[in-house]
């Protein structure tokens, strides 16, 4: 009798036993998948599909196949959006080399220097929110610190951010300032490790400053300039509160970008359009795609050469 | 070292080196010099056009106190209430996400591993009115909780690649060694795993607080008014209510950026820790 128990109970708990292994990763990842299944991937499929409705997000949806689509074909504000988009993508890359610069000139051991770069770094911890309030006013015609720094050249003074000529650039320079200090930190982290050895080659072999810079340094900093890069893209395409912020799209929505003007049309008193609003965020989410799969492709190649 | 080391350089360059430093720095950080004057300026000095003088008299109290006195204090408790149980419930779900990625090997490992990094990097407006509808359909829309949860499952991507990253740079010989003594996984990860992970644990919570506390977007999105709003979002109607007060505004903008500042002044080594993870190989 006792033997017989107890040769059922180790062979219910042999099969977690002999399976544990294979079982317990499931079990640890099942939470984890099920919130981001929920609020994240299947999201992204809805949103294809939204894309083919005319939905105000309260009454009865209908299905208009590629309508949306369509209409963004003709949609000059689409269009300013777009060419925003990739002004924003362009410019935002300085952000890099900028902050290599800054990590260069920071990477010392002269005193008080771990200060210096954490108050250089500071920018990137405040809110986008505060930054675009700051450069709201830093940009102000009558008494923003810009067009006095303009006057002392004898220039100025120029509305900023009321001008369809300057205005993105005006709200692309604020991102700069939190997004090179990011790419500043993740370099002064990299040439810490940079090998000291080779450059002490180098110089013995007569390499100088740019030469040494680009051929010895830079190579070593690859790491550190990948994930620059990553967050950088990502950071120009999420690009939403410092627009919403110090221009809400204007003047005349020359500042918008594909992110803005997809809330404007689906949240905003410019009428609930779900739909419309859902095609421009795909459109914007295959631009992302193409770096998305180009971060995976190099994170894959990383992984099977570990 | 590079660049050369500065000491190594003549006495001019050094001097040179030593005075450029702290005026780069004052105009790195003018803007936000300007608002710290700001925000203890009387209001009577911007109607008489000084604006870049000296205070004609110390208003800081007042000013802050007339923060203090608005909703504010309420934006601020929001913001925590969302923050905290966000930051706890992204480190319990990514630490077991994290575990189960970086220990064990199984073919869809990578796979599930990709997704969470890819749903990490997709753009916040493709979600949005999935996300905005699924919020409305739960009775969560204008709560803190839904913003709650779709913070930490959001972030979970962002989580899951750290933890996993960090888990694969440990020892794996521990977790053979305990297997060898026959201790269940489980406690494996209890007892083994857990009390390595403190450093990405810190490092993580730090990173997670600010992003948070600083999210403007899902803020908007899912909720409305001064119940559940956090400080980011509430700071525009501060703003809109205090309408060229640019002394309040000031004041306004330093209080709500100052957690996160307390944060990474306090917690310095693990924010950057956790920021530039990868970037060194």
């Amino acid at each position: 009798m006792a033997d017989a128990t107890v040769s059922t109970g180790t062979s219910q708990r042999g099969w977690y036993k002999r399976n544990e292994i294979a079982v317990t990763p499931w079990l640890f990842l099942i939470p984890g998948i099920i919130f981001f299944m929920v609020y994240v991937i299947i999201p992204i499929f809805q949103s294809f599909y939204y894309s083919t409705l005319s939905w105000d997000g309260l009454g009865q949806a209908q299905n208009i196949g590629l309508a949306n689509y369509a209409e963004l074909w003709d949609d000059d504000a689409f269009y300013t959006s777009l060419r925003n988009n990739f002004i924003w993508l362009a410019l935002y890359l300085l952000a890099i080399p900028a902050g290599l610069a800054i990590a260069l000139l920071l990477n010392q051991t002269v005193f008080g220097i771990r200060l210096y770069k954490s108050l250089f770094f500071f920018p990137f911890v405040i809110s986008q929110v505060v930054v675009g309030l700051v450069f709201g006013w830093f940009y102000d015609p009558t008494f923003g610190l810009f067009n006095i720094a303009l006057g002392t050249v004898g220039l100025g003074p120029i509305n900023v951010l009321g001008d369809e000529a300057y205005v993105t650039y005006g709200i692309i320079a604020a991102g700069l300032w939190p997004q090179t200090a990011y790419c500043m930190i993740l370099y002064l982290t990299g040439l810490n490790a940079v090998d000291p050895e080779q450059i002490e080659a180098a110089r013995l072999d007569g390499a100088k400053r740019f030469k040494m810079l680009w051929y010895v340094v830079i190579p070593q900093l690859k790491p550190a300039t990948f994930i620059a890069f990553v967050v950088t893209i990502i950071g120009a395409l999420r690009s939403f509160d410092l627009i919403s912020i110090m221009t809400n799209g204007g003047p005349f929505g020359s500042s918008r970008v594909l992110s803005f003007y997809m809330f404007e049309v689906a949240l905003s008193e410019y009428g609930f359009r779900m739909g419309y609003g859902a095609a421009i965020a795909v459109v914007l989410f295959l631009i992302m795609l193409i770096f998305i799969t180009y971060f995976l492709y190099s994170m894959y190649n990383e992984e099977k050469g570990r | 070292m590079f660049p050369t080391p500065i000491e190594k350089s003549s006495p001019g360059v050094q001097i040179a080196y030593k005075t450029l430093l702290p005026i780069s720095l004052l105009v790195w950080l003018a803007p936000l010099l300007a608002v710290a004057l700001f925000s203890i300026k009387p209001d009577a000095d911007f109607t008489q056009g000084n604006y870049w003088g000296m205070p004609s008299s110390f208003e800081g109290f007042t000013n802050y106190g007339l923060v203090f006195g608005s909703d504010m204090p309420r934006y601020m408790l929001n913001s925590v209430l969302i923050t905290v149980p966000t930051v706890i419930g992204c480190i319990i779900l990514s630490s077991m996400t994290g575990f189960a990625l970086g220990i064990y090997k199984f073919k869809a490992n990578i796979w599930v591993f990709f997704m969470f990094v890819a749903g990490n990097f997709v753009p916040f407006q493709i979600l949005m009115v999935p996300v905005r509808d699924l919020t409305l359909d739960l009775g969560l829309y204008n709560t803190i909780p839904g913003l709650v949860l779709f913070h930490i499952a959001f972030q979970t991507g962002f989580c899951t690649l750290f933890m996993r990253n960090f888990i694969r740079a440990l020892p794996f010989e521990l977790v053979e060694a305990a297997r060898v003594e026959g201790i269940s996984e489980w406690r494996i990860f209890v007892f083994v795993i857990m009390p390595l992970m403190k450093p990405a644990l810190a490092a993580l919570a730090v990173l997670i607080f600010t992003f948070i506390w600083n999210d403007y977007f899902w803020a908007v999105v899912l909720t409305q008014g001064v119940e559940s709003q956090p400080v980011t979002a509430g700071i525009t109607s501060f703003n809109a209510q205090f309408r060229a007060a640019y002394h309040l505004m000031s004041a306004g903008s330093i209080v709500a950026a100052l957690p996160p500042v307390a944060m990474f002044f306090l917690m310095q080594k693990h924010f950057i820790a956790g920021l530039t993870l990868g970037a060194v190989k």
